[in-house]
């Protein structure tokens, strides 16, 4: 094997392993490559898919995202608020993602202009903003919208096929595959990765490439919140706690690596997938969500290591 | 004590790094090792200290073949390596980097008082005396960092000294102390190998030489017998033509003019004027403030006071977005921690300073910024298979000209260069010469900075010596030498 085709098989493995469960899934689980399942999966998927694009973006720039659980919160108690005062519901919802920006590059002012490291400014801004969406809701659910137009964001389908979660997750995902692959912003956020010092130095301006992918990250978060709401006709104030890891988990589980400058938006909705149908084929098969836990992380744990050998 | 390596073989996949490559050193000796970057070098010495263990062939001391499989194994032979990046933790002290892995105990429990005074008398037979063994590692200047690892080594009681590239980052003084000392040992019967690219070095301090070309040996000499050229040609293969290659530029119009230039403390009262196609040096110790200027010239640095026109109008950039939308470009010194990303592909590094040339609105035209690339790998003659490939793969000296293709995408008013041939070879030197001509026959105003004063005297049309974070004196080249130069720089003028 040259030296190219390892990498290519290294940079696929993800991929590979994906198809590799798919294939023993169907072969143990007569209900899992039914139409109606797969896009029952793709839906479950689409909230870690949306945050973990946003948060690809921050591993990228060798960042972390601790807060999106609670920017998911906030957006969506907010967007309910409004729903309830009477307020337009698309009006809402784009309230709900503005805000979530807002909040993001928040972390990002910290990050870039504090010069606070990401875990620590972003551990800050979880806990800060789940007390936020508590206070806001009082602690209790706000349920019961009226609205068919939110009610379709993540519950309609399309053609009466395609989960309209999925249609936001695609879509998403191409946007970001385009602004990561084709546009000088893209190029900036791997440099700013891969040598914040050489990026600075040859002109990109690396606190703001910082504070826009924060942004990024906190819509994008605000963005599954409004879907998530949307499903469940319901806002939690407590929802979304431990969100940032599975999103996370997807991100590097798709050979994004944590020291920044290293990585692709496939792998991330590859990695998005694989602990979706991860969760679904145990689940078909009747396994208990206690012993789900257990595969899961050993999954991701021996993805990496894999990973980590293949590289050596 | 004598060491042989005989008939040596390397390869890493599918590529060979050594082929039957013989080499030996005796004690109390200085052998040069030398060779292109990529011949083979530091293969060969890793392979020497343990760190790699060859496919093929012996190693031999004093004629009994000995088996080295790892860097514990070498150490018991006596034979240590210098590596060029510095191998102390910076957080630990020095009697602690000292005797790392090996600290004198006594009931189960570290003896400081003991490493201390066994630490001062490794550093005392260093000439290092005067450096407290309880200071923190990281805190030492290079030079001195240097000392700790020599006597680091001495006190493994290595007979076989490897150093690669020891004076790269030291000054003027300290590359004094260390010759001294590099003197003091081969007295002392140490055999000393010493890789390096600084040709006037090899002859003023070397016994005998071995060149690798491609990873085979070339030949053996005794530098007494030798000259400059003939090694030369035997490291690149072929007649080099000339080491400075001449440039025939007039100078135009003023194109840069700093006048009292100062920043937060490194330099002041910096003035100058430099024309359109004329090269200015910078000569100096270090830290005397020459990297200062350019960094304050590039928006880097605050300046706190003072003027910069470019081309008659008044600029200050207060960052290198705004130095570059000037005119200015900066080659800066060290091309792994500053110049390159070095996990990103040969094009996306050359493209990284001017890639909106090849946008709108912001998206790349993957066409336009490729056909880019191409002509700049075709004009400074960047050798890479692929201008996809990572940077990191490149040779030291394919590598600097990609730093410089960064900035030549768009022809810069003024170029600063630090220290731009560090590290590269002398076929890749002489390559960096001809595009610095070449940029300064378009009009470029140039200003370099480096610390081989062969390169500022040859490259120059003036040269500006630095003292203390002052400039001494502004030299004509034509007319100045390297003891005029020495003299500015410690400050006798």
């Amino acid at each position: 094997m040259t030296p190219q085709q390892k990498a290519t098989l290294q940079k696929l493995g993800p991929f590979i392993a994906l198809m590799v469960v798919c294939v023993g899934l169907a072969f143990m689980s007569p209900d899992f490559l039914t139409v109606g399942n797969l896009m029952n999966v793709m839906r479950q998927v689409s909230i870690n898919a949306l945050i973990a694009f946003g948060m690809t973006l921050v591993i990228l720039l060798g960042g972390i995202d601790l807060s999106v659980g609670s920017i998911l919160a906030v957006s969506s108690v907010l967007t309910a608020m409004l729903m309830k005062a009477g307020y337009d519901p698309v009006l809402a919802t784009l309230v709900g993602i503005l805000a979530g920006a807002l909040m993001g590059s928040v972390n990002g002012l910290i990050v870039a202009k504090g010069k606070v490291a990401p875990f620590i400014a972003t551990l800050g801004m979880m806990t800060v903003l789940r007390g936020t969406s508590l206070v806001l809701s009082n602690g209790s659910p706000i349920t019961g919208f009226s609205s068919d137009f939110f009610s379709t964001l993540g519950g309609g389908y399309l053609a009466g096929l395609v989960p309209v979660p999925v249609v936001w997750t695609l879509l998403m995902f191409a946007l970001f595959w385009f602004v990561l692959k084709k546009t000088v912003f893209g190029r900036h956020v791997y440099a700013t990765g891969g040598n914040p010092e050489a990026a600075r130095l040859s002109g990109v301006k690396t606190d703001r490439v910082q504070i826009w992918v924060y942004t990024i990250s906190g819509a994008m978060a605000a963005m599954a919140g409004v879907v998530l709401t949307s499903r469940l006709n319901s806002a939690q104030p407590t929802a979304g706690v431990g969100y940032e890891l599975d999103a996370i988990a997807a991100v590097v589980l798709g050979g994004t690596s944590l020291a920044g400058g290293r990585g692709w938006i496939f792998g991330t909705l590859v990695g998005a997938l694989l602990i979706g149908v991860l969760n679904n084929g145990l689940n078909l098969m009747g396994v208990s969500s206690f012993y789900q836990l257990i595969v899961k992380g050993a999954v991701i744990l021996l993805a990496v290591l894999l990973d980590r050998a293949g590289k050596r | 004590m004598q060491v042989a390596m005989a008939g040596i073989n390397k390869a890493f996949g599918p590529v060979r790094v050594l082929e039957g490559v013989d080499f030996s050193v005796a004690g109390g000796e200085i052998h040069a090792l030398m060779g292109e970057n990529g011949a083979g070098k530091s293969t060969l010495m890793k392979i020497l200290c343990g760190v790699y263990s060859a496919d093929a062939g012996s190693i031999t001391v004093d004629g009994l073949p000995v088996n080295i499989r790892s860097t514990r194994d070498a150490e018991e032979r006596g034979i240590a390596i210098i590596h060029q990046e510095l191998n102390l933790i910076p957080q630990l002290s020095v009697m602690e980097n000292l005797f790392l892995g090996r600290e004198p105990r006594r009931f189960g429990v570290i003896d400081s008082g003991r490493m201390r005074r066994e630490a001062g008398v490794w550093l005392q037979k260093v000439g290092a005396g005067q450096i407290d063994p309880t200071r923190e590692a990281g805190t030492l200047s290079i030079g001195q960092q240097q000392l700790v690892e020599i006597a680091k080594a001495l006190s493994l009681n290595a007979q076989v000294l490897i150093m690669d590239e020891p004076t790269a980052a030291l000054t003027e003084h300290e590359i004094a102390t260390l010759f001294q000392i590099m003197a003091d040992l081969k007295a002392r019967g140490v055999a000393i190998v010493y890789v390096s690219h600084r040709m006037e070095e090899i002859f003023k301090i070397c016994d005998k030489i071995s060149v690798l070309r491609d990873g085979s040996f070339v030949g053996e000499r005794v530098i007494a017998e030798t000259g400059f050229d003939e090694i030369v040609k035997l490291m690149v293969g072929r007649e080099l033509g000339e080491r400075f290659p001449a440039r025939e530029v007039t100078p135009g119009e003023v194109r840069l003019k700093v006048a009292d230039l100062s920043d937060e403390g490194n330099i002041s009262g910096i003035g100058f004027e430099v024309r359109a196609g004329e090269v200015m040096g910078v000569a100096g110790l270090m830290g005397a403030g020459r990297s200062e200027i350019l960094k304050t010239l590039f928006g880097v640095n605050r300046a706190t006071c003072g003027q910069i026109e470019l081309d008659g109008k008044p600029v200050v950039p207060r960052d290198p977005g705004e130095a570059i939308a000037a005119g200015i470009g900066f080659v800066t010194e060290d091309r792994k921690s500053q110049g390159l990303v070095l996990g990103l592909s040969v094009r996306e590094n050359a493209t990284l300073v001017h890639l909106d040339e090849y946008a709108r609105g912001g998206v790349v035209n993957g066409r336009a910024e490729s056909a880019a690339v191409q002509q700049l790998i075709g004009e400074l003659r960047i050798r890479t298979r692929d201008a996809e490939l990572d940077v990191k793969s490149l040779s030291g000296g394919n590598q600097q000209k990609v730093v410089f293709a960064k900035w030549l995408a768009k022809p810069p008013r003024v170029l600063l260069l630090d220290e731009p041939t560090r590290g590269v070879d002398v076929g890749g030197k002489a390559e960096i010469y001809h595009i610095i001509n070449r940029l300064a026959a378009a009009g470029t105003a140039i200003v370099m900075v480096s610390s081989e004063l062969p390169e500022v005297l040859a490259m120059s049309d003036r040269i500006l010596v630095m003292h203390q974070g002052r400039q001494a004196a502004i030299f004509d080249a034509r007319t100045t030498n390297q003891e005029e130069i020495m003299t500015a720089a410690t400050g006798g003028l």
